[in-house]
């Protein structure tokens, strides 16, 4: 694999804040990468410069081998679907998908229209009458049909139902498995595209606290429930990420893995394992570091927290 | 029948593995793709192929340039032997445990499993949670 996105030491600040902090990662080409993190931690900051839409401060972002600012070859070769993307006032869901079918190159346009019919847009009515759900049907019509080389949903699915959201997932699965690319997507909806996604990144407060692959990241944790005495035996030194007690019952949410050995220690003393959801190590991991906790110790061999 | 505790790949794996089993898939015959399982599980087509890579390594599949994974001869017979080895551990044990905890010894637990024998649907019924959609 190679990497389409190179991005070291990318700090951007505004006047009274540090939107991202001398972050380094890598794109790998044709892998589905989910992009996490709370509300303001900067992903959408990070995908606007990744896409030459905003500038940094400091730092180097090379997409494609080549610095994207006002590249047109680095530029007609992705596509960035935004949160809130703002389109001229008379302009309509047509007028969109007409302009988008001449600045992407690999745009297919019976795949548009297909996508079109199962969200069942309104081609005529102008995009600022359009629900919020409509408005993100349009997105995730561009996203998904301009079949760009690296295409970045932020967050895509807002106002769309649960059906809607499911069409996207499903048709975004088959169609990359038809046509590989390079995708990131954010989104808050962990648990519903935890088994879509290859890779994870997790940003927090302007940096990037996880980049592992997803199967690695949904073995990092274990929960275990029962005799709270038993539990610190047999969680030893281990790094608690959550613990919570009813009477002499505790629940502890841990970092590592145990062997099967183990894990026939814990049977015996009657304590439950349970696995830990992408979801919730994110939310004990993101939680954990905004109440102030020291930085998480690296946990897999190859530190791949940081 | 996806999600508990095992890496997502191994519940590929194995869900190839029942239809191995019971039949649905014949030895020769062709398996499910990767995009196939990737579109049906709603999973990343990156961890479908790690599960048929495993089964490929375990002599379970094989690859037929062009065309796909096939059901490699002898196929079932590895998995029946395979599963009647787990079958101590992963039935059994588990089993006399709870029956041990609630006051029922070895002789009590085959009772009843004589007892469910005879009650129990035939063993040819078709399994529900099998997917309806299968190798087309």
């Amino acid at each position: 694999m190679s990497a389409v996105i190179e991005v070291r030491d990318l700090t951007k600040s505004y006047k009274d804040a540090v939107a991202l902090d001398g972050i380094s990662f890598d794109i790998e080409q044709n892998a589905i990468y989910g992009l996490l993190g709370r509300n303001g931690a900067g992903k959408t900051t990070a995908m606007s410069i990744l896409t030459a839409q905003n500038l940094p401060s400091s730092g180097q972002v090379k997409v494609f081998g080549e610095n994207p600012y006002e590249n047109p070859k680095v530029l007609s070769r992705m596509c960035f679907v935004r949160e809130s993307q703002k389109y001229p006032d008379d302009a309509t869901a047509r007028h969109a998908f007409a302009a988008a079918r001449l600045f992407f190159p690999n745009w297919d346009q019976g795949l548009a229209d297909e996508l079109i019919d199962d969200f069942q847009l309104p081609l005529k009515r102008t995009i600022k009458k359009l629900s919020r759900g409509q408005l993100s049907a349009v997105g995730v019509i561009i996203g998904l049909a301009s079949r760009a080389e690296i295409t970045f949903f932020d967050e895509p699915y807002l106002g769309l139902d649960a059906v809607a959201r499911q069409t996207f997932y499903d048709r975004l699965l088959a169609d990359y498995a038809e046509h590989p690319r390079t995708i990131l997507l954010s989104s808050h909806l962990i648990d519903e595209v935890s088994n879509l996604i290859e890779r994870v990144l997790l940003i927090d407060a302007g940096r990037i606290i996880m980049d592992q692959s997803a199967e690695d990241a949904r073995a990092m944790a274990t929960n275990v429930v029962g005799d709270a005495a038993a539990i610190d035996r047999a969680v030893g030194g281990r790094e608690v990420i959550h613990r919570e007690s009813l009477g002499r019952v505790a629940s502890v949410t841990f970092l590592g893995h145990l062997d099967n050995a183990e894990r026939s220690v814990l049977a015996a003393e009657g304590l439950e394992l349970a696995p830990v959801s992408l979801q919730q190590l994110i939310v004990r991991l993101t939680q954990q570091r905004s109440a102030g906790a020291p930085h998480v110790a690296p946990a897999a061999p190859e530190g791949s927290l940081r | 029948m996806i999600e508990d505790g095992k890496p997502l790949f191994v519940q590929i794996a194995e869900q190839v593995e029942d239809l191995i089993v019971d039949g649905t898939v014949a030895e020769e015959a062709r398996a499910p793709s990767t995009n196939e399982l990737a579109t049906f599980y709603r999973i990343n087509p990156a961890t479908a192929a790690k599960g048929i890579n495993m089964l490929v390594s375990k002599g379970v599949l094989y690859k037929r340039r062009g065309v796909g994974m096939f059901v490699a001869p002898g196929a079932r017979e590895l998995l029946l032997k395979e599963r009647r080895n787990d079958f101590a551990l992963r039935y059994v044990q588990p089993l006399l445990a709870e029956a041990r905890r609630i006051g029922l010894g070895p002789e009590d637990v085959a009772d009843l499993v004589r007892a469910g024998e005879a009650t129990a649907v035939p063993a040819t019924a078709a399994p529900i949670d099998q997917p309806d959609r299968r190798t087309p």
